[in-house]
């Protein structure tokens, strides 16, 4: 940006096509990223609504403003949208398709034309669920786990709904594909194995895990509509099936995913946390192979979704030993980076303060999975608004406060504008409350004994119940604050230069938007990725 | 706020409170630190940094002090757990069926219940199946949970050791049902239980009608005041026609003797429109003069 024969931005590249098709017939990694964010954010926005519809009906006991058929599809929707459209594809479709190129200093990722697929398997398996809520039976009423025999004996639209989760599973895997070759090959010169940004570490261990996991989802979704259309009989006792065969085969990928949606937000605060505090990591290789420690120690810990399943005794023992052997690489994440705080000097911007505020709740949300992962304790709170609560903090206060980090830090790259920092701050403070205010009286609810997924309750469980409400609406007053500070800045935001933040990794070094070949000239490596004050 | 702990159940706290110990220790060591360092090491304050690229031994005792930590908690977890898993040999059996959305308990002298009475101080076992889908039984009271699997027996057991009303929940999402698949464990002094176990015994005497209906949880779904719920409500349907879907094709029948007996042992042979079709067979499990009962009263429901 600093002479006027600067190169231009992908925006002003089109390529082949002009208009909207240069969107989304576009190979470039950094429209299909944009193209990501934007479907996932507007699906975001719907589970939302539906989520702060599902807390209005709970305000009271009794019914408030739905019926229970209408409840128990809303929480099934928001959960599908949440999980399979927003979090599971999140920081790794989205960001991770912008940022990874740039990050390892390649003009694109390794399969440029599979990377749009990918996207087009994302989306026609998005407009698939939404058609399935409005076709056949209705909306999928059957939560998001698709337990069977009860998702074989419902009327609503579940087959549809499956089958769009399916394409969405084939697109995780071919960006996982995508994303592990590009690692391997097109890593600029010198750029070793352990000078690679953090966060590119974290995609690697994704990639692995959704090329290895996806796939028995592809298999159990396929067999869940075989029995639902043609009465196959492998879950349905009655046919000599099992029904604990399928929570085996859901979990065996829905648990590994749960680390699909976790570790590349870890990788994301890595990345922000030695920039804001001007010094390089602590303990660059710890953090680098507890990602692939946990990405492979999550494939053996399934189980403990089922510790009151019915399952052996003997199974349970064992999936609660493993459980606790994967916490330890969580463990050495968070004490990094809380050492990576030491001596530094720290400008506590709002990305930093997402990360901060990430690291604690996410530190709750693990903790309290401490709880779940003994046996004693996790048959009392299995099933509870314990879980509940549990979850939305890994995954909300975890996985979501991430990607708002990262989408704060990454703005001024991916847009070329600042937002205004002053309404980012507030805009936190609003949502940090409104999430604890929501979230952490459910753990209360939980011990007490309320259990998840129950559209009334008992008249002695009102007081948490209203109280997560009201969390409610400050939490979506936070985030409505958060997006418009966002959306504004797109449009009228100040030019924020190629390194506003002074990074050291190699996005930083090209312009802000990036060139349509994001480097004018491959950058050669010579060092780590966080070297700060050795010029 | 929290329910008052129960003797055995304290097997299941311990494991909380000791669990809960040291993760809120953990999470004020981690936070605090953090903050500390914000504050003391601001840019303001200190505005050149020290580049410390790690610290062998400290990613030693952060590995190794978790390490024992959480194994520690899987041991005492899992000690817990052994305890939940093996009733005393003198327990006394109940037989669960759970069933959208009603939970039906049977004693060992045949003797049904849509609520679970058990004398106090006596160890109870319950085996859990499921008619349908998947349920699982949760006593908030007593820390414990098992799901219901058709086709599978499953059990879990407890000593009730303070006489009261507990909350009996389900806890496997099954449907809209759900959230009112709720019944009570009603734990009273020995005396009162040998009433309340002798008073019913003897399976052969009859019993009033709506008592069948309610200890086998036809009332989950049916109603007998008219209103509509799960399935058809029983008031005034006696004598009168209705739409019916048999084998996919709509017909009209008149709902007599035949057709609710036909109702109840293949449910799924005439369909009432506008209903699901999701009524598990009674056939075994209602006897032939309960039969005869539940007829009776609802032919003379107007």
């Amino acid at each position: 940006m600093t002479t006027g024969d600067r190169e231009k931005s992908f925006y002003e590249t089109q390529g082949r096509h002009t208009g909207i098709l240069s969107w989304v017939l576009s190979t470039d990694h950094k429209r299909i990223g944009i193209l990501y964010l934007t479907a996932m954010f507007s699906f975001f926005f719907v589970a939302v609504i539906l989520g702060v519809l599902m807390r209005l009906e709970l305000i009271a006991p009794g019914r408030t403003i739905m019926s229970a058929t209408t409840y128990n599809a809303i929480f099934t929707v928001h959960g599908v949208i949440m999980i399979f459209l927003f979090i599971i594809p999140g920081i790794p479709s989205g960001l991770g398709n912008f940022l990874l190129p740039l990050l390892i200093g390649a003009r694109d990722v390794a399969f440029p034309r599979i990377n749009l697929m990918s996207w087009w398997f994302y989306i026609t398996g998005a407009i698939v669920i939404l058609v399935s809520l409005f076709t056949g039976g209705g909306p999928p009423d059957t939560g998001w786990t698709f337990y069977v025999p009860y998702s074989i004996k419902t009327g609503t639209n579940v087959t549809l709904a499956v089958f769009g989760v399916f394409l969405l599973g084939i697109s995780s895997t071919l960006t996982g594909i995508n994303f592990v070759t590009t690692i391997h090959r097109l890593r600029a010169p010198g750029m070793k194995w352990f000078r690679m940004p953090l966060f590119v570490w974290s995609l690697y261990a994704t990639g692995w895990v959704q090329i290895l996991a996806t796939p028995v989802l592809g298999l159990t979704l396929l067999l869940l509509m075989s029995e639902r259309l043609f009465g196959f009989g492998l879950f349905d006792p009655a046919k000599g099936g099992d029904p604990l065969l399928f929570e085996h085969l859901f979990w065996i990928y829905s648990h590994p995913a749960v680390y699909i949606m976790i570790l590349p937000a870890m990788g994301a605060v890595t990345e922000i946390i030695p920039v804001f505090a001007r010094r390089t990591i602590f303990g660059y290789k710890a953090i680098a192979f507890s990602s692939l420690a946990i990405a492979s120690a999550g494939y053996l810990v399934w189980g403990h979704h089922m510790f009151t399943s019915g399952m052996s005794d003997i199974a349970r023992m064992v999936f609660s030993f493993l459980t606790f052997i994967v916490a330890i690489p969580s463990g050495i994440k968070v004490f990094n980076w809380v050492a990576s705080l030491y001596k530094g000097s720290i400008e506590l911007v709002s990305p930093l303060l997402f990360t901060i505020s990430f690291i604690f709740l996410f530190s709750i949300g693990g903790l309290t999975g401490l709880v779940n992962g003994a046996l004693a304790t996790n048959i009392f709170v299995h099933g509870t608004y314990f879980i509940v609560a549990h979850f939305h903090y890994t995954m909300f206060g975890g996985t979501a406060f991430a990607f708002f980090a990262a989408l704060h830090y990454w703005f001024p790259k991916i847009t070329g504008r600042m937002y205004r920092e002053a309404l980012a701050k507030r805009a936190w403070v609003i949502l940090f409350t409104g999430f604890n205010v929501l979230y952490f009286p459910m753990f209360i609810l939980g011990l007490e004994g309320m259990p998840r997924r129950y559209y009334d309750y008992l008249p002695r469980f009102q007081t948490g119940h209203f109280i997560s409400t009201i969390g409610s609406w400050i939490l979506a007053t936070g985030l409505a604050i958060m997006f418009y500070n966002l959306i504004r800045s797109i449009f009228k935001g100040e030019a924020a230069g190629s390194n506003p933040w002074g990074g050291t990794t190699l996005e930083w070094t090209t312009s802000s938007p990036p060139p349509r070949e994001n480097f004018k000239e491959i950058p050669v490596v010579t060092g780590g990725p966080y070297r700060f004050g050795k010029d | 706020m929290f329910m008052k702990f129960l003797y055995k159940s304290a097997s299941v706290d311990n494991v909380m409170f000791f669990i809960v110990g040291i993760s809120v220790f953990m999470l004020v060591l981690v936070t605090s630190l953090m903050i500390f360092f914000l504050i003391r090491y601001r840019r303001k304050k200190n505005p050149d940094a020290e580049n410390i690229e790690g610290n062998l031994m400290l990613e030693i005792i952060w590995t190794v002090i978790p390490t024992i930590l959480v194994l520690a908690m899987f041991y005492y977890g899992w000690i817990g757990f052994r305890i939940m898993r093996n009733p005393p040999k003198d327990a006394m059996l109940v037989k669960v069926t759970a069933r959208m959305w009603s939970w039906s308990f049977m004693y060992e002298n045949g003797q049904k219940s849509g609520e679970l009475n058990v004398p106090l101080n006596r160890p109870v076992k319950l085996i859990i199946n499921s008619e349908d889908v998947l349920h699982s039984l949760f006593i908030p009271a007593f820390r414990i949970k098992e799901d219901a699997v058709p086709g599978m027996e499953t059990y879990l057991w407890f000593l009730p050791d303070k006489t009261g009303t507990y909350d009996l929940f389900c806890t496997e999402y099954c449907g809209s049902g759900h959230h009112s698949m709720i019944s009570k464990v009603i734990v009273m002094a020995q005396e009162d239980f040998s009433k309340w176990y002798g008073e019913k015994e003897g399976a052969g005497k009859a019993q009033d009608s709506l008592k069948i209906m309610e200890n086998n949880g036809c009332l989950g779904c049916h109603t007998v005041d008219g209103t509509k719920r799960v399935g058809p409500g029983f008031k005034g349907i006696f004598g009168k026609e209705a739409e019916v879907i048999t084998n996919g094709r709509e017909r009209k029948i008149v709902i007599d003797k035949e057709y609710l007996r036909r109702s109840m042992l293949d449910p799924g042979a005439d369909v009432v429109k506008g209903f699901p079709d999701i009524m598990p067979s009674q056939k075994g499990i209602l006897k032939d003069e309960e039969i005869n009962a539940i007829i009776e009263y609802i032919k003379k429901l107007k």
